[in-house]
Protein backbone atom coordinates (compact mmCIF):
# COMPACT_ATOMS: atom_id res chain seq x y z
CA UNK A 1 0.00 0.00 0.00
CA UNK A 2 0.84 3.36 -0.38
CA UNK A 3 0.32 6.67 1.98
CA UNK A 4 0.06 9.72 0.08
CA UNK A 5 2.27 12.85 2.15
CA UNK A 6 0.73 16.36 1.12
CA UNK A 7 4.09 17.85 0.18
CA UNK A 8 6.09 17.42 -2.94
CA UNK A 9 9.75 16.08 -2.86
CA UNK A 10 11.19 19.32 -3.74
CA UNK A 11 9.79 22.46 -4.33
CA UNK A 12 7.88 23.46 -7.70
CA UNK A 13 8.04 27.16 -8.40
CA UNK A 14 7.32 28.91 -11.51
CA UNK A 15 8.17 32.59 -12.08
CA UNK A 16 5.75 33.65 -15.23
CA UNK A 17 2.65 32.06 -16.92
CA UNK A 18 4.78 30.39 -20.03
CA UNK A 19 1.57 27.47 -21.45
CA UNK A 20 5.04 27.01 -24.12
CA UNK A 21 6.54 25.62 -21.63
CA UNK A 22 4.03 23.88 -19.87
CA UNK A 23 3.43 21.77 -23.19
CA UNK A 24 7.51 20.91 -23.51
CA UNK A 25 6.85 19.39 -19.76
CA UNK A 26 4.34 17.06 -21.02
CA UNK A 27 6.87 14.75 -22.19
CA UNK A 28 7.70 13.98 -19.05
CA UNK A 29 4.49 13.66 -17.83
CA UNK A 30 3.08 10.80 -20.68
CA UNK A 31 5.80 10.69 -22.15
CA UNK A 32 7.97 7.07 -23.52
CA UNK A 33 10.78 8.28 -21.23
CA UNK A 34 8.09 10.43 -18.62
CA UNK A 35 7.38 9.81 -15.19
CA UNK A 36 4.84 8.19 -15.66
CA UNK A 37 6.38 5.64 -17.27
CA UNK A 38 9.15 4.87 -14.63
CA UNK A 39 6.71 4.29 -11.98
CA UNK A 40 5.04 1.76 -13.76
CA UNK A 41 7.84 0.28 -15.63
CA UNK A 42 9.18 -0.35 -12.03
CA UNK A 43 6.35 -1.34 -9.49
CA UNK A 44 5.29 -3.78 -12.38
CA UNK A 45 8.82 -5.50 -12.58
CA UNK A 46 9.55 -5.64 -8.70
CA UNK A 47 7.24 -9.01 -8.47
CA UNK A 48 9.49 -11.14 -10.68
CA UNK A 49 12.80 -9.38 -9.64
CA UNK A 50 15.60 -11.34 -7.28
CA UNK A 51 14.77 -10.45 -3.97
CA UNK A 52 17.87 -8.77 -2.91
CA UNK A 53 16.57 -6.04 -5.70
CA UNK A 54 12.70 -6.17 -4.64
CA UNK A 55 13.47 -3.16 -2.43
CA UNK A 56 15.29 -0.69 -5.00
CA UNK A 57 12.56 -0.73 -7.67
CA UNK A 58 9.74 0.08 -4.45
CA UNK A 59 11.61 2.38 -3.58
CA UNK A 60 12.71 4.19 -7.13
CA UNK A 61 9.19 3.61 -8.27
CA UNK A 62 7.59 5.11 -5.35
CA UNK A 63 9.84 8.02 -5.70
CA UNK A 64 9.13 8.08 -9.26
CA UNK A 65 5.48 9.01 -8.59
CA UNK A 66 6.49 11.77 -6.40
CA UNK A 67 8.35 13.54 -9.67
CA UNK A 68 5.13 12.70 -11.77
CA UNK A 69 3.43 15.41 -9.15
CA UNK A 70 6.46 17.78 -9.63
CA UNK A 71 5.64 17.68 -12.80
CA UNK A 72 2.05 17.97 -12.44
CA UNK A 73 2.73 20.54 -10.04
CA UNK A 74 4.49 22.40 -13.18
CA UNK A 75 2.50 22.43 -15.73
CA UNK A 76 -0.66 23.07 -13.72
CA UNK A 77 1.22 26.46 -12.37
CA UNK A 78 1.85 27.05 -16.04
CA UNK A 79 -1.13 27.14 -17.73
CA UNK A 80 -3.58 28.19 -14.65
CA UNK A 81 -4.16 31.48 -15.80
CA UNK A 82 -3.57 31.02 -19.53
CA UNK A 83 -6.78 32.13 -21.59
CA UNK A 84 -7.82 29.79 -24.14
CA UNK A 85 -5.99 32.28 -26.72
CA UNK A 86 -2.71 31.54 -25.35
CA UNK A 87 -3.09 27.96 -24.97
CA UNK A 88 -4.14 27.89 -28.95
CA UNK A 89 -0.96 30.33 -29.37
CA UNK A 90 1.23 27.55 -27.58
CA UNK A 91 0.34 24.77 -29.67
CA UNK A 92 -2.26 23.66 -26.94
CA UNK A 93 -5.50 24.61 -28.85
CA UNK A 94 -6.17 20.72 -29.42
CA UNK A 95 -5.21 20.03 -26.00
CA UNK A 96 -7.86 22.34 -25.18
CA UNK A 97 -10.51 20.96 -27.21
CA UNK A 98 -10.81 17.58 -25.59
CA UNK A 99 -9.23 18.43 -22.30
CA UNK A 100 -9.59 22.00 -21.19
CA UNK A 101 -7.15 22.69 -18.71
CA UNK A 102 -7.08 19.63 -16.97
CA UNK A 103 -3.96 17.57 -17.43
CA UNK A 104 -3.57 14.47 -19.70
CA UNK A 105 -0.76 10.98 -20.06
CA UNK A 106 0.33 12.37 -23.11
CA UNK A 107 3.52 13.38 -24.59
CA UNK A 108 4.52 16.79 -25.61
CA UNK A 109 3.37 15.96 -29.12
CA UNK A 110 -0.07 14.98 -28.09
CA UNK A 111 0.03 10.95 -28.33
CA UNK A 112 -1.74 9.39 -25.62
CA UNK A 113 0.55 7.93 -23.41
CA UNK A 114 1.03 3.83 -24.22
CA UNK A 115 2.34 1.07 -22.08
CA UNK A 116 3.73 -0.20 -25.22
CA UNK A 117 6.23 2.72 -23.88
CA UNK A 118 7.44 -0.20 -21.46
CA UNK A 119 8.66 -3.45 -20.86
CA UNK A 120 9.21 -6.16 -18.81
CA UNK A 121 11.03 -8.95 -19.91
CA UNK A 122 10.91 -11.12 -16.75
CA UNK A 123 15.11 -11.47 -16.66
CA UNK A 124 16.55 -9.62 -14.43
CA UNK A 125 19.52 -8.28 -15.94
CA UNK A 126 17.84 -7.05 -19.14
CA UNK A 127 15.13 -5.88 -17.27
CA UNK A 128 17.55 -4.07 -14.84
CA UNK A 129 19.64 -3.24 -18.37
CA UNK A 130 16.17 -1.03 -19.29
CA UNK A 131 15.80 0.35 -16.38
CA UNK A 132 19.52 2.22 -16.34
CA UNK A 133 18.49 2.98 -20.31
CA UNK A 134 15.31 4.77 -19.48
CA UNK A 135 16.91 6.44 -16.55
CA UNK A 136 19.96 7.80 -19.15
CA UNK A 137 17.14 8.42 -21.67
CA UNK A 138 14.99 10.85 -18.66
CA UNK A 139 17.84 12.51 -17.71
CA UNK A 140 18.87 13.62 -20.94
CA UNK A 141 14.82 15.18 -21.67
CA UNK A 142 15.20 16.69 -18.61
CA UNK A 143 18.38 18.56 -20.18
CA UNK A 144 17.03 19.35 -23.32
CA UNK A 145 13.54 20.54 -21.03
CA UNK A 146 16.57 22.66 -18.73
CA UNK A 147 17.91 24.37 -22.23
CA UNK A 148 13.82 25.19 -23.27
CA UNK A 149 13.45 28.19 -20.47
CA UNK A 150 15.03 31.02 -19.38
CA UNK A 151 12.68 30.77 -15.66
CA UNK A 152 15.70 30.41 -12.96
CA UNK A 153 12.78 28.92 -10.42
CA UNK A 154 11.85 26.28 -13.06
CA UNK A 155 15.74 25.51 -14.19
CA UNK A 156 15.84 24.50 -10.45
CA UNK A 157 13.40 22.14 -10.17
CA UNK A 158 14.32 20.29 -13.08
CA UNK A 159 17.82 20.18 -12.41
CA UNK A 160 16.89 18.59 -9.04
CA UNK A 161 15.04 15.99 -11.04
CA UNK A 162 17.88 15.35 -13.82
CA UNK A 163 20.14 14.47 -10.90
CA UNK A 164 17.82 12.07 -9.34
CA UNK A 165 17.84 10.46 -12.82
CA UNK A 166 21.77 10.01 -12.12
CA UNK A 167 21.42 8.81 -8.29
CA UNK A 168 18.70 6.31 -10.14
CA UNK A 169 21.19 4.97 -13.16
CA UNK A 170 24.30 4.74 -10.30
CA UNK A 171 22.36 2.42 -8.02
CA UNK A 172 20.36 0.27 -10.91
CA UNK A 173 24.18 -0.30 -11.98
CA UNK A 174 25.07 -1.19 -8.81
CA UNK A 175 21.75 -4.03 -8.46
CA UNK A 176 23.35 -5.65 -12.05
CA UNK A 177 26.68 -6.06 -9.80
CA UNK A 178 24.79 -8.01 -7.34
CA UNK A 179 22.99 -9.80 -8.97
CA UNK A 180 25.65 -11.02 -11.13
CA UNK A 181 27.87 -11.77 -7.83
CA UNK A 182 24.72 -13.74 -6.74
CA UNK A 183 24.62 -15.48 -9.93
CA UNK A 184 28.14 -16.41 -9.65
CA UNK A 185 28.18 -18.00 -6.32
CA UNK A 186 25.26 -19.95 -7.43
CA UNK A 187 26.99 -21.55 -10.05
CA UNK A 188 29.90 -22.57 -7.55
CA UNK A 189 27.12 -24.90 -5.83
CA UNK B 1 -5.92 29.08 -2.24
CA UNK B 2 -7.41 32.36 -1.24
CA UNK B 3 -5.43 32.63 2.19
CA UNK B 4 -1.43 33.38 0.73
CA UNK B 5 0.77 30.83 3.30
CA UNK B 6 3.39 32.71 5.91
CA UNK B 7 6.84 32.63 4.42
CA UNK B 8 7.21 30.72 7.73
CA UNK B 9 5.17 27.97 6.11
CA UNK B 10 7.60 27.43 3.07
CA UNK B 11 11.19 27.78 5.52
CA UNK B 12 9.64 25.09 7.16
CA UNK B 13 8.42 22.91 4.49
CA UNK B 14 11.79 22.98 2.93
CA UNK B 15 13.38 22.26 6.26
CA UNK B 16 11.34 19.08 6.01
CA UNK B 17 11.89 18.28 2.62
CA UNK B 18 15.78 18.77 3.27
CA UNK B 19 15.48 16.22 6.06
CA UNK B 20 13.18 14.05 3.77
CA UNK B 21 15.51 14.46 0.97
CA UNK B 22 18.25 12.67 3.00
CA UNK B 23 16.75 9.79 4.45
CA UNK B 24 15.18 9.17 0.52
CA UNK B 25 19.19 9.51 -0.22
CA UNK B 26 20.32 7.18 2.18
CA UNK B 27 17.19 4.28 1.85
CA UNK B 28 17.87 4.14 -1.98
CA UNK B 29 22.02 3.57 -0.79
CA UNK B 30 20.89 1.36 1.71
CA UNK B 31 19.05 -0.78 -0.57
CA UNK B 32 22.38 -1.76 -2.58
CA UNK B 33 24.58 -1.27 0.48
CA UNK B 34 22.09 -3.09 3.15
CA UNK B 35 25.95 -3.50 5.39
CA UNK B 36 26.94 -0.27 5.56
CA UNK B 37 26.46 0.38 9.48
CA UNK B 38 27.49 3.91 9.58
CA UNK B 39 24.94 5.12 6.81
CA UNK B 40 22.32 3.11 8.64
CA UNK B 41 23.34 5.15 11.76
CA UNK B 42 23.02 7.90 9.82
CA UNK B 43 19.62 7.41 8.55
CA UNK B 44 17.97 6.78 12.23
CA UNK B 45 19.55 10.24 13.30
CA UNK B 46 18.15 11.85 10.46
CA UNK B 47 14.86 10.56 11.22
CA UNK B 48 14.43 11.54 14.94
CA UNK B 49 15.07 15.13 13.20
CA UNK B 50 12.38 14.52 10.68
CA UNK B 51 9.99 13.35 12.98
CA UNK B 52 10.32 16.08 15.47
CA UNK B 53 10.32 19.07 12.65
CA UNK B 54 7.26 17.29 11.11
CA UNK B 55 5.12 17.38 14.17
CA UNK B 56 6.09 21.23 14.59
CA UNK B 57 5.46 22.04 11.25
CA UNK B 58 1.79 20.04 11.33
CA UNK B 59 0.64 21.62 14.88
CA UNK B 60 0.99 24.87 13.14
CA UNK B 61 -0.18 23.84 9.28
CA UNK B 62 -1.98 21.03 9.59
CA UNK B 63 -1.41 17.04 8.99
CA UNK B 64 0.52 15.54 6.31
CA UNK B 65 -1.06 12.29 6.16
CA UNK B 66 -4.80 11.47 7.01
CA UNK B 67 -3.08 9.61 9.84
CA UNK B 68 -1.51 12.41 11.58
CA UNK B 69 -4.69 14.83 11.97
CA UNK B 70 -5.02 16.23 16.19
CA UNK B 71 -7.73 13.59 16.56
CA UNK B 72 -8.56 15.64 19.98
CA UNK B 73 -10.43 18.31 17.18
CA UNK B 74 -13.91 17.15 16.19
CA UNK B 75 -12.78 18.88 12.53
CA UNK B 76 -11.80 16.70 9.41
CA UNK B 77 -8.26 18.61 9.09
CA UNK B 78 -7.23 16.74 6.22
CA UNK B 79 -9.42 18.50 3.83
CA UNK B 80 -8.45 22.02 4.94
CA UNK B 81 -4.56 22.81 4.58
CA UNK B 82 -3.49 23.14 0.72
CA UNK B 83 -2.39 20.74 -1.98
CA UNK B 84 1.28 20.43 -3.04
CA UNK B 85 0.35 21.98 -6.39
CA UNK B 86 -1.62 24.73 -4.33
CA UNK B 87 1.29 26.11 -2.48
Amino acid sequence: MWIYEKKLQYPVKVSKCDPQMAKYLIEQYGGADGELAAALRYLNQRYTIPDKIIALLTDIGTEELAHLEMIATMIYKLTKDATPEQLRVAGLGEHYANHGVSLFYENAAGNPFTATYIQSKGDPITDLYEDIAAEEKARATYQWLINLTDDVDLKDSLSFLRQREIIHAIRFREAVEILKDYQEEKKIF
Amino acid sequence: MTNPLPPQFYNQLQELQSLDFVLSELTLYLDTHPTDTQAIAQFEQFLQRKESIERQFEQIFGPLTSYSQQMTQTAWQWIESPWPWQM
